[in-house]
């Protein structure tokens, strides 16, 4: 596993490096042009950020029932990663909708709830950080709070009409967009299972000193 | 061992990326087709198209760069932890 | 022994609350501030603008019930009666429903001064359907109440607790407000849109069945250390 990470991450370099070359060989999209292709690094990062609050919720849910150590790294490293794809949704999302659709913001049903979902992530990782003793059972109990919200968040705001293109759009994409898509969504797949890895590698590391702390003082 | 891979890699990372990143796209500048031109608008969208590319591609290296500061400081800790454990046990 | 001790728990608070007032005077007045505030920024040319009572109105139940779930657990933690309590050989889920309780009946009594003093100052047509009014504000509040017992309850012994409570409650209840807002939205037009504003209640009450359900099951591993 730790030797693989290596030339994985060398591997996700590259294919990062090289997406503008696929993306640019995409075929144009008729009605928003060159900016549509913000979507192959959008979309995909939008996608990561739902997986990986997925995965901090069920982590969080495991380590506040089983009391599972490992489950609590899992979570706060997937919460991280949740905050830093969730920035990277909402600064390239405004960039493209400022040409497509002339605004930089609109508040609407998935653009709120990317917003709400980035500051709970956020909110988690001040817990941990600032929370005092206990914070890791409070940090479990609001992603596993959010995770919960998620239905109703996404269901309150979808009733009003929304602008942002359907989830439809994935499945039916043209040829010769789904190849770059699905590039696009490859590396930064790759570029968080890379990056999840060594965050969990940080934390257990942290316990790892922690327990030699605790050990000296014995 | 772990730190020095994350910075070989943040560094090449660093400059090869844009390198390759940054050459001209070769359809681009080509023909387009009549029915492809986008509407025309007061924005150049090129400068947005980089602007989010170039932003994920700092995130990614800033977050990298942040657990190998973490990283380096918990094995310094470590390192120091072992080297007090040795000279008690002398 | 599950709702007598719920129950014991609410009399104490409303027994200690009535003696000194000292909660529930200063949050109503902090509404009153509030809306007070909001009116510098929601009136045009001396007219308010259209349906921003509703906004100012659950705006004003949010802030202030923030600041009443601090105060009332800050109470706890100064008197180190939290720990006794947890100690009591009581289920500590029915603990958690007595505080929740008491920061409903709190509110409750908020909101009897608020809305009425909302719709006097903006003017607005609150009152065309008392009974829906009065349910949607019933259910926004115990849901908001829910998540925010749980929040407080846990941030009691963390040193930044009083910027940490509305950090992490404000996101996790925007659902709750939206019901809230929208529904009174609903509620204040000129033919009323009932059938938005009972949408909006069952939404409201979807919720708050599954915050309460989630918020007892994860009281208990929370306050083990």
């Amino acid at each position: 596993m730790k030797k693989a990470f290596l030339p994985l991450l060398l591997l996700a370099a590259a294919m990062f490096a090289y997406a503008p070359v696929v993306i640019a060989h995409a075929d144009y999209e008729s009605t928003m042009g060159l900016v549509q292709k913000v979507m192959y690094f959008h979309a995909p990062s939008g996608m990561v950020m739902l997986m990986s609050a997925v995965v901090c919720g069920v982590a969080s849910a495991l380590y506040l029932w089983k009391k599972d150590p490992a489950a609590d790294r899992v979570a706060i490293a997937a919460a991280e990663l949740t905050a830093l794809f969730g920035l990277i949704v909402l600064v390239t999302g405004p960039l493209w909708a400022r040409k497509a659709w002339g605004v930089w913001w609109v508040w609407e049903a998935r653009l709120t709830m990317s917003f709400v979902g980035w500051l709970i992530a956020v909110g988690y990782l001040f817990v941990r950080k600032y929370g005092g003793p206990g914070s890791d059972k409070l940090g479990a109990a609001l992603a596993v709070f959010c995770t919960a919200n998620v239905p109703f968040l996404y269901c309150s705001f979808n009733i009003w009409r929304t602008m942002h293109p359907m989830t439809t759009v994935v499945p039916t994409l043209q040829p010769g967009m789904r190849g770059a898509f699905w590039f696009s969504a490859l590396t930064l797949f790759l570029l968080y299972g890379l990056l999840l890895t060594a965050r969990i590698h940080l934390e257990r590391q942290r316990t790892a000193l922690d327990q030699l702390y605790l050990a000296e003082e014995d | 061992m772990m730190r020095r891979l994350l910075l070989v890699v943040w560094l090449l990372a660093g400059a090869v990326a844009p390198v390759l990143a940054f050459q001209p796209p070769a359809a681009q500048s080509e023909y387009v087709p009549v029915k492809d031109l986008p509407p025309v608008d007061q924005l150049p969208a090129a400068p947005l198209l980089v602007a989010a590319y170039s932003f994920i591609w700092l995130a990614a290296m800033f977050y990298l760069w942040t657990i190998w500061r973490r990283l380096g400081k918990v094995e310094a800790e470590m390192r120091a932890l072992e080297q007090r454990r040795s000279h008690s046990n002398r | 022994m599950f709702v007598r001790t719920a129950l014991l728990v609410l009399r104490k608070d409303f027994a200690i609350e009535v003696k000194s007032r000292e909660i529930l005077y200063t949050t109503l007045l902090f509404a009153l501030s509030c809306v007070l505030v909001f009116s510098i920024a929601f009136v045009k040319e001396g007219e308010p603008l259209e349906d921003a009572a509703a906004g100012i109105l659950w705006i004003a139940i949010e802030f202030a019930g923030t600041l009443a779930l601090g105060r009332t657990f800050e109470r706890e933690r100064y008197g180190e009666t939290l720990r006794a309590l947890l100690l009591a050989p009581a289920p500590r889920a029915a603990i958690y429903v007595g505080k929740m309780l008491g920061i409903v009946v709190l509110l409750t009594v908020c909101e009897l001064l608020l809305v009425p003093l909302v719709a006097l100052l903006f003017r607005s047509r609150l009152f065309e359907e008392p009974v829906l009014l009065v349910v949607l504000l019933l259910t926004g509040t115990i849901g908001f109440a829910v998540v925010g017992s749980l929040f407080a309850a846990m941030l009691v012994r963390a040193r930044t607790r009083d910027v940490m409570l509305p950090i992490l409650l404000y996101p996790m209840t925007v659902p709750l407000m939206i019901g809230g807002v929208r529904g009174t939205v609903a509620l204040t037009q000129t033919p009323v849109d009932q059938a938005s504003a009972v949408m909006w209640i069952v939404l409201l009450l979807c919720m708050d069945a599954v915050f309460l359900v989630l918020a007892l099951w994860t009281f208990e591993p929370l306050m083990t250390e």
